[in-house]
């Protein structure tokens, strides 16, 4: 068996056993409230295809979108000037505790309540509840830079620019992606409390909708779907940015 | 070519670490100059002083008579201890960091003179110790600098490959004739290389004796001549390499010895 076979099998076989399990369980129990692999693929074929799963989709993958660009933008930024300036992180440090410790259901609320139930709102909530683990993650590798590298770039006077694209910022891309990564699964998980509580589409608010009907089959399409499009990410944006990053060796032992 | 003048009263780490004393000296346009010293005198803080990456808290240095700070221009290199390549950037992009206008073209001639053609696509830890010590070297040399500072490059070499290297570094240096300050605790590396040798006191680092080294190149350490010249300075000086501070600071201006 070749390396491709053997990943393939390792990244297959526990999915299979979890669909196995569910399978069994679901035959065994026999009720609504546990429908079974093809009941839930019914249910996801009759949403793709007459229903506005699309739709809805769409609509989440842009909140999430946003809000992950917004907080993964201003938590870098605010992250790279804490783990610079040792005098702003003291500064800072009490706030970003008690930002990481709000609970994401507090946020939204109060975004709502503060802003109205549009849509600015909804993103806001999100990216507020996501920046400040981004901020933790940056500050870290901000405050562990190759000081000798960046020597290099002071002595040879290379451009602030040149410097902070070529120098300083690739240091911190094993720190970025890792907050990216955890950032998506967070983020999506927020984005649909925020349009189940305070929108009229999207995921979250299909799901809230679903509930209201004990509709088990179609809660559990649409996580799917929605896991898929993830996944779906996973593998066409963050493995070959994992790749880009590790090249030359950077980042492994 | 860049004339140096160090005029340093004391350099102080968070306000009362005292790393070096009194240092003043100068460098002749294209001079080849080595600073030895035990290990702690401040050898690499004097040189990263030189190079404006430690402040001159007391006292200044200058090139061509104006202060380090007004020299905005790429004309000064340094080849550091560790070759500090861009782990992330190939050979070719390492090179043309420090120099963007660079072609690929004199990129690679300039691997090919360091004996590293058809490498330039490669990742730095694709190299052996030895390659990156000559990525390094070809970096400080794609734009011929002004004045180059090295701070014990050659130190964790194997001793046939310290040796190439050392060839090669007085072979540009002879072809460019930049003004160089080499930072070494190895007498024979400095006797080797140098036109004259700086001698700096045990911490915090003064100069306690400033030497014209007057042998013929090539030097090579088997060399009676060569023996002969550092046997006769540490009999004079037997402390000298502790940094033991035995006799008035003099420059020995004739060749002979202090």
């Amino acid at each position: 068996m070749n390396q491709y076979s053997r990943n393939l099998v390792f990244s297959i076989t526990p999915l299979l056993c979890v669909l196995t399990l569910w399978q069994g369980a679901a035959l065994l129990v026999d009720s609504s409230t546990l429908p079974t692999i093809s009941e839930v693929s019914r249910s996801f074929y009759y949403h793709l295809n007459e229903g506005n799963m699309l739709e809805h989709l769409v609509i989440t993958l842009f909140r999430v979108s946003v809000s992950f660009a917004i907080a993964m933008f201003l938590g870098v930024l605010i992250g790279i000037v804490m783990g610079a300036y040792p005098d702003l992180d003291k500064a800072g440090d009490s706030i970003l505790v008690i930002a990481l410790n709000i609970p994401a259901l507090v946020t939204i609320l109060l975004c709502y309540i503060w802003f109205g139930l549009v849509e600015a709102s909804a993103i806001a909530a999100v990216a507020i509840n996501k920046i400040p683990t981004v901020i933790v993650m940056i500050r870290e590798g901000a405050r562990v830079v190759d000081r000798d590298l960046l020597a290099v770039g002071q002595v040879y006077r290379i451009s602030p620019l040149r410097f902070f694209f070529k120098v300083y910022l690739p240091q911190l891309y094993p720190f970025i992606m890792a907050s990216a990564r955890s950032g998506l699964s967070l983020i999506w998980k927020v984005v649909l409390v925020v349009e189940l509580l305070g929108r009229s589409d999207g995921v979250g608010f299909q799901l809230g909708s679903f509930f209201h009907f004990f509709d088990i089959a179609s809660i559990l399409a649409y996580t799917l779907a929605f896991a898929g499009i993830i996944l779906f990410i996973e593998g066409l944006i963050m493995r070959p940015l994992d790749r880009y990053i590790a090249r030359g060796g950077y980042g492994q032992s | 070519m860049v004339n140096l003048e160090v005029s340093i009263q004391s350099k102080m780490y968070s306000g009362h670490q005292q790393v070096l004393g009194a240092n003043q000296f100068s460098v002749n346009a294209g001079e080849f100059v080595a600073i030895v010293g035990p290990s702690g005198t401040g050898k690499s803080t004097l040189l990263n002083m030189l190079s404006g990456l430690e402040p001159c808290s007391e006292g200044e240095v200058l090139l061509n008579q104006k202060p380090l700070s007004s020299h905005s221009s790429c004309d000064i290199g340094y080849i550091f201890q560790q070759p500090r390549l861009m782990p992330w950037l190939t050979v070719q992009e390492n090179l043309r960091l420090v120099t963007p206008s660079a072609s690929i073209t004199a990129v690679n001639e300039q691997l090919k003179k360091v004996g590293l053609a058809g490498k330039g696509e490669l990742y730095p830890k694709q190299l052996s110790g030895g390659m990156q010590r000559r990525v390094s070297i070809a970096r400080a040399f794609l734009t011929p600098p002004e004045l180059l500072l090295l701070d014990e490059p050659f130190v964790s070499l194997d001793a046939p490959n310290a040796d190439r290297l050392r060839m090669l570094l007085l072979t540009l240096w002879q072809e460019h004739k930049p003004t160089v300050v080499f930072v070494t605790h190895d007498l024979n590396e400095a006797i080797q290389l140098a036109d004259r040798i700086i001698f700096l006191s045990s911490a915090p680092g003064a100069v306690i004796l400033d030497k014209d080294v007057d042998l013929p190149r090539p030097r090579v350490e088997s060399d009676t001549s060569f023996q002969y010249w550092k046997t006769q300075l540490l009999t004079r000086r037997p402390g000298l390499l502790e940094g033991e501070v035995c006799e008035p600071i003099l420059r020995s201006m004739t060749g002979g010895l202090a």
